[in-house]
């Protein structure tokens, strides 16, 4: 190639570069500041006042409960969600029709829905129970509602990619029961949606904001909720100090879903939109 | 080894199916297979030989007054679990999460084999089927040839009463499939055991079947033994489905079969229009002189060890017959057609 034809497709390169680091620098800088902010002895000084941990030590004396409560919460809403959502993808996969599209819509609906309605609607049809009100158990159904079609959704992909009511019929011949049909065929050909699904979900739910801010009481604080109050009543280096804890819970997920999404044949990513284009900017718009 | 020692008999009577949409994808039929037979169903895509193959397998249930037995014995509401069938697949349907020797065993895991013996009789299979070195791989690791004995070494492991082939070697290359069907043939014949076989390659079925059930549109065209079906079809489906079938058209009237190229003798009750079906090997070429019936030679296709001729009649009608290479045939010239009397038959 002569270097005439070279050099249009150099000023190309050079400009893409450039717009690409600016946008870069644009979504980057407001975090570094935000982290520099946690480890900054006074922010309004600047750097000049030295770094410090104080920040970090005073979030987690002051917050533990929250980061506790949410991974609790993310665990509880993990386990629902594979004994749920697991059998049930397997039965809309078996029987696809009219009635399976309708289920999956119906469960998808609580993703499109805002949080603030599907908190309001909760608390209207059960805030009367007034135990089943205050228990974390009032957290957990919303996040369950909230996160279930996205498990539901990754392990239907996977189970429909690896052509399951046919090794399910194997399996029926050489004699197996339903139960154990769903046990040795079923999960662990399932295995990979199930992980990209669970991770979804946990991620999903520590971050989880909207709903839970409607549905929390005193006591059923997590770590997001947390967040938003320390913002409004809090110095900033402790309200930075708390997100760097969010960060340093959130961002290994993030990765792992990521890593994991890279293994995961294209086919099957190609038929989970839900999970690819949802996921973060949903996880982004969560953080108050 | 010995895995089976019987066969089941089968019996259905009445079994038609029809679908939640209301599509009827087999008419109600009866069909009688006596145990240890290899039967066929061998019919265009469509035809419902798989819907009848997994009602007698358990994964579908006949229409309402379908009863469908083994040995005597009503399995109708049985799922396939309960039947003792075995089943090989047409995507052979392995389980990926499994190594092939698990796989095999894996009838005999799920009925309690404790897993030493189970292990025992699945290499048992594996080496009867002479796969034993595949015993460890992943099923991901194997080519289809290799798929296609695991599927059939698995489906035997369990010494079914049954077994049933859903278009075994559809996936495979043609070199392959004729090794192979010679390969089950052979297997089938050893074991003993009753099989039924789902295919649309007609070759395929002539070669494997002790009795053929050829169907069209969701009903039994013609049951017969592979020469029956190939040398008397009953109707001009089974003719034109299995093999090439030359026509004439005529007439039957006083003994003798007449039709544009010519007349030749053939016993019956008149009949005003008839069709006379013949394969290609059932004819031979003759002078014009020695026969009733004469065509010119439109087309030679030479093809080593014997050779194609199509011939025209006088109406145009196209029969293409199979002659000796060595017979000298001219295209354009005239030739008579001899055809043999016990390889004819009219619809």
């Amino acid at each position: 190639m002569s270097p005439r034809s070279m050099s249009p497709h150099r000023l190309t390169f050079a400009l893409q570069l450039l717009v690409t680091l600016v946008v870069a620098a644009f979504l980057l800088v407001p975090a570094g500041a935000s982290i520099l902010a946690g480890f900054t002895a006074n922010y309004f000084r600047g750097l000049s006042s030295g770094l410090t941990l104080d920040w970090v030590k005073e979030v987690l004396k002051l917050y533990s409960d929250t980061i506790g409560f949410s991974i609790a919460l993310a665990l509880g809403t993990l386990a629902v969600t594979l004994v749920l959502g697991v059998p049930a993808a397997w039965a809309l996969v078996r029987r696809p029709g009219r009635m399976a599209r309708l289920v999956e819509e119906v469960v998808t609906l609580p993703v499109a829905i805002p949080g603030l309605a599907l908190a309001l609607a909760l608390i209207i049809a059960y805030g009367g129970f007034r135990e089943f009100r205050m228990s974390p158990l009032f957290i957990l159904v919303g996040h369950v509602l909230y996160t279930l079609p996205f498990m539901l959704r990754s392990v239907m992909a996977v189970l429909a990619a690896v052509d399951v009511r046919t090794l399910e019929e194997g399996a029926a011949s050489l004699g197996a029961s339903p139960l154990q049909r769903f046990f040795h065929v079923v999960v662990p050909n399932a295995k990979g949606g199930i992980l990209a699904g669970a991770l979804m979900v946990v991620t999903l739910s520590i971050g989880e904001f909207n709903l839970t801010w409607m549905l929390h009481t005193p006591l059923t604080k997590t770590l997001p909720v947390g967040l938003a109050d320390s913002y409004a009543s809090m110095r900033l280096e402790i309200a930075s100090a708390y997100t760097l804890v969010f960060f340093v819970m959130i961002v290994p997920l993030l990765v792992a879903i990521q890593m994991f999404g890279l293994e995961r044949p294209l086919k099957t990513r190609a038929q989970t939109p839900t999970k690819a284009n949802r996921g973060p900017p949903l996880i982004a718009g969560e953080q108050p | 080894m010995t895995l089976t020692a019987t066969g089941a008999a089968i019996t259905l009577s009445g079994c038609g199916k029809t679908f939640a949409d209301g599509t009827r994808a087999l008419e109600p039929l009866d069909l009688s297979i006596p145990a240890g037979e290899t039967l066929v169903l061998l019919g265009p895509s469509g035809c419902g030989k798989t819907t009848l193959l997994r009602i007698i397998a358990g994964l579908e249930s006949p229409d309402a007054g379908g009863h469908i037995a083994f040995d005597g014995a009503d399995v109708t509401t049985l799922p396939i679990e309960k039947r003792n069938v075995g089943m090989v697949f047409q995507s052979y349907a392995l389980f990926p999460n499994m190594s092939v020797i698990d796989n095999v065993a894996y009838g005999l895991r799920v009925r309690g084999v404790a897993k030493a013996e189970r292990l025992r009789q699945a290499h048992a299979v594996l080496e009867m089927m002479r796969i034993d070195t595949l015993a460890e791989r992943r099923i991901t690791q194997l080519s289809g040839g290799q798929r296609q004995r695991v599927a059939l070494a698995r489906a035997l492991a369990v010494r079914p009463r049954v077994i049933l082939l859903d278009e075994p070697l559809t996936a495979l290359d043609a070199a392959l499939r004729e090794h192979l069907r010679a390969e089950i043939d052979s297997l089938l014949r050893r074991l003993a055991i009753t099989a039924i076989y789902v295919t649309h390659d007609q070759a395929e079925a002539l070669a494997l079947g002790d009795r053929i059930v050829v169907m069209r549109q969701g009903a039994i065209a013609q049951v017969g033994t592979p020469r029956e079906v190939y040398f008397q079809p009953q109707n001009d489906f089974v003719a034109t489905f299995v093999g090439i079938t030359n026509r004439l058209a005529g007439s039957l009237k006083a003994g003798h079969f007449a039709s544009a190229a010519g007349s030749l003798p053939f016993a019956g009750a008149d009949k005003a229009e008839a069709t006379l079906l013949f394969r290609p090997e059932a004819a031979s070429l003759c002078a014009p002189e020695e026969t009733g019936l004469v065509f010119q030679v439109e087309q030679v296709q030479f093809q080593g060890a014997r050779q194609r001729v199509v011939l025209a009649g006088a109406d145009g009608t196209r029969v293409v017959v199979e002659a000796p290479a060595e017979q000298l045939v001219a295209a354009g010239a005239a030739m008579g057609l001899r055809l043999d009397p016990s390889r004819l038959s009219l619809v």
